[in-house]
């Protein structure tokens, strides 16, 4: 694996018959990145990322994930990465407790370290009162909150997470970020897809797909001078006006 | 296996916590086996029967009452004509015809011999024939009866009469409940195991939680196992209910050992389990899922020889018989529970389910993709 590359994608393409869902995408994301994966609905945002994951297998072009390779060792990448799914997906009717004990348990964790990491967790996301709670009747930033914690309990390399604000008020949203930025200072790579362009002035790079192609890939502050925009929001605009794909 | 033992833990939870799930479990099988052998009944009673009698002789009435006694016969009408009384079988009033010709008194104590005419509903075909069949023995009582008080029997007969007894060996006094409720609890594990298994992990899907599980490391064979772990244990407890409702209700206690019984079950559970699971594989809906496994389980009962003989099928569907987890079943629950068969007896069975098993649970593993 060379120097500190944690993603090595090259013209990763999905295609789903005459569909093209994702069309030659070709980036690297480095380690302890904060990675911002833009587009407008149906931009093929998803589809990448569930190819990144080892969720889908891509019709062409070659990827590694922390060194591995997305045809043939996907179950190697998924001890290396967390995946928090734009669906909300723990177990609504175990409680907040259950949900942590059995995700450890399945990526392997120990006992002790499940016991360790549980209390940790709850008291970092202010859940203790709510630990034996049934995660269907938390409100949805907490759930959201709940969802990360979990994507990262085994340290993962990188972890992935698709729209993970959607929906979330404001102050969820910016407690939310600290959250990544604790993970990304622990080394933790991020690779995060979203629709607020606030969020993208977060990230370290970004990228923006139209039409299942990645048209532009860079720092928020050089996208900004290159497109001679004010903001991230005037950028976006820009590019995505000339998208033919939409919902 | 530490992996297997936070799956099952996770299954039992979700499993209990869902109160509907536990009902279906629990009270569903009782319910279904106090309820269903009093409806499946075999035996037709209550069959209509319109009597037209042109005799109208002590004789005539002697033999209506007979008929009547039986308890099998419900008498709807009593006609002048046949033509009236036909009226009946058209409004469906009636299943049975019985005419009782003129001077059959007479007929039958001076020439020895008359004739009755018997008109069938054919519509309701099983009625129809064993209604027929029971009017016909019970017309042969009588004439039996007859001719012991008329006829001096000869020294010695003229012909050799030949007198056919029967007895019923596993069930002597051929009680349809001892026949039917092995073969209803067989049905109902069946169904509890087939549609659990194959509802749940589409519901995984459908809430999207298997996409948290697909992208962890977690082995195929494991998922699979935590599904079905916890299923075949319920559907041992369904089981063990079944059995103790059919032995405090219906008082039928297995002749054969429960070791037997269980050993049996333990495999066949995985092959019905391993069935509910493929379809779960294919599957993206519970709805799609429910269709399907309906579709087989129709197909499963329909020619598992619980209704119908499998002797009498045709032979394609003597063929289809055999693929059929649910037939090997039912033939094992007569087999131990009214014959008292043992282990050696059902090893040709245990051998088959045991390759249904390894086939359908093999093949789920291989469908269920973690990665599309």
């Amino acid at each position: 694996m060379q120097d500190d590359k944690v993603i090595v994608c090259e013209k990763l393409t999905k295609r789903f018959g005459d569909f093209i869902a994702t069309n030659e995408i070709t980036f690297d994301v480095h380690r302890g990145e904060i990675f911002g994966f833009l587009g407008a609905n149906g931009a093929g945002k998803t589809t990448a990322m569930r190819m990144l994951c080892g969720l889908s297998s891509p019709s062409s072009g070659k990827a590694t994930i922390a060194g591995y390779d997305v045809y043939t060792q996907t179950e190697q990448i998924k001890k290396n990465i967390g995946y928090m799914s734009q669906k909300f997906s723990l177990y609504e009717n175990l409680t907040v407790r259950e949900n942590i004990e059995f995700f450890g348990g399945i990526y392997g964790l120990s006992d002790e370290r499940i016991q360790s990491k549980t209390e940790e967790l709850l008291q970092r996301l202010g859940l203790k009162t709510e630990a034996n709670k049934l995660v269907g009747s938390l409100p949805l930033g907490w759930k959201q909150k709940l969802s990360f914690s979990v994507a990262v309990l085994h340290e993962p390399k990188i972890v992935f997470l698709d729209e993970p604000t959607g929906g979330v008020d404001p102050v969820t949203r910016r407690q939310f970020w600290d959250m990544i930025y604790q993970a990304a200072d622990s080394g933790i790579t991020v690779f995060v897809t979203t629709h607020y362009m606030d969020e993208a002035e977060y990230c370290n790079r970004i990228s923006i797909m139209v039409d299942g192609r990645m048209e532009v890939l860079d720092t928020p502050t050089n996208l900004k001078s290159s497109f001679r925009a004010r903001s991230m929001d005037e950028v976006f605009y820009q590019l995505a006006r000339g998208a033919k794909r939409g919902d | 296996m530490r992996i297997l033992r936070f799956l099952l833990r996770k299954e039992f939870r979700q499993i209990f916590r869902d109160k509907a799930i536990v009902a279906m479990i629990f009270f569903m099988p009782m319910v279904q086996l106090i309820l269903m052998p009093l409806a499946a009944d075999y035996e037709v009673r209550n069959i209509n029967l319109s009597v037209v009698d042109h005799d109208k002789s002590p004789y005539s009435q002697k033999l209506i009452s007979k008929i009547v006694a039986s308890g099998y016969f419900r008498l709807t009408g009593y006609n002048a004509s046949f033509k009236e009384a036909f009226g009946l079988i058209e409004a469906d009033k009636a299943d049975l015809i019985l005419e009782i010709p003129h001077h059959f008194e007479r007929n039958l104590i001076r020439e020895d011999h008359e004739q009755l005419y018997v008109a069938v509903n054919a519509i309701n075909g099983t009625k129809a024939s064993l209604g027929g069949s029971y009017l016909g023995s019970i017309i042969g009582d009588f004439n039996a009866d007859v001719r012991m008080q008329l006829v001096t029997p000869p020294r010695q007969s003229q012909f050799p009469v030949i007198e056919v007894v029967a007895s019923n060996w596993f069930n002597p006094v051929l009680n349809y409940k001892v026949f039917i409720v092995p073969g209803i609890l067989a049905i109902l594990v069946t169904m509890v195991g087939g549609f659990l298994s194959a509802l749940n992990i589409v519901r995984e899907k459908e809430i999207g939680t298997i996409e948290q599980i697909n992208v962890t490391p977690i082995k195929k064979h494991i998922f699979i196992l935590g599904k079905l772990i916890p299923f075949w244990v319920l559907a041992n407890i369904v089981f063990t209910i079944g059995l103790l409702v059919a032995r405090f209700m219906y008082g039928i206690v297995p002749l054969g050992s429960l070791l037997t019984l269980y050993a049996f079950i333990s495999v066949y559970l995985l092959a019905v389990l391993g069935f509910g699971l493929l379809v779960s594989t294919f599957c993206d809906t519970q709805q799609q899922a429910m269709f399907i496994m309906f579709f087989f389980m129709m197909l499963f009962i329909l020619l598992g020889g619980l209704f119908t003989s499998i002797d009498s099928m045709p032979e394609w569907a003597k063929l289809i018989t055999r693929v059929n987890p649910v037939r090997y079943m039912i033939e094992v629950m007569r087999m131990v529970i009214l014959k008292g068969s043992s282990f050696i007896d059902v090893l040709p069975h245990v051998g088959i389910v045991s390759l249904m098993a390894v086939v359908l649970n093999g093949w789920a593993i291989l469908n269920y993709k973690k990665t599309n």
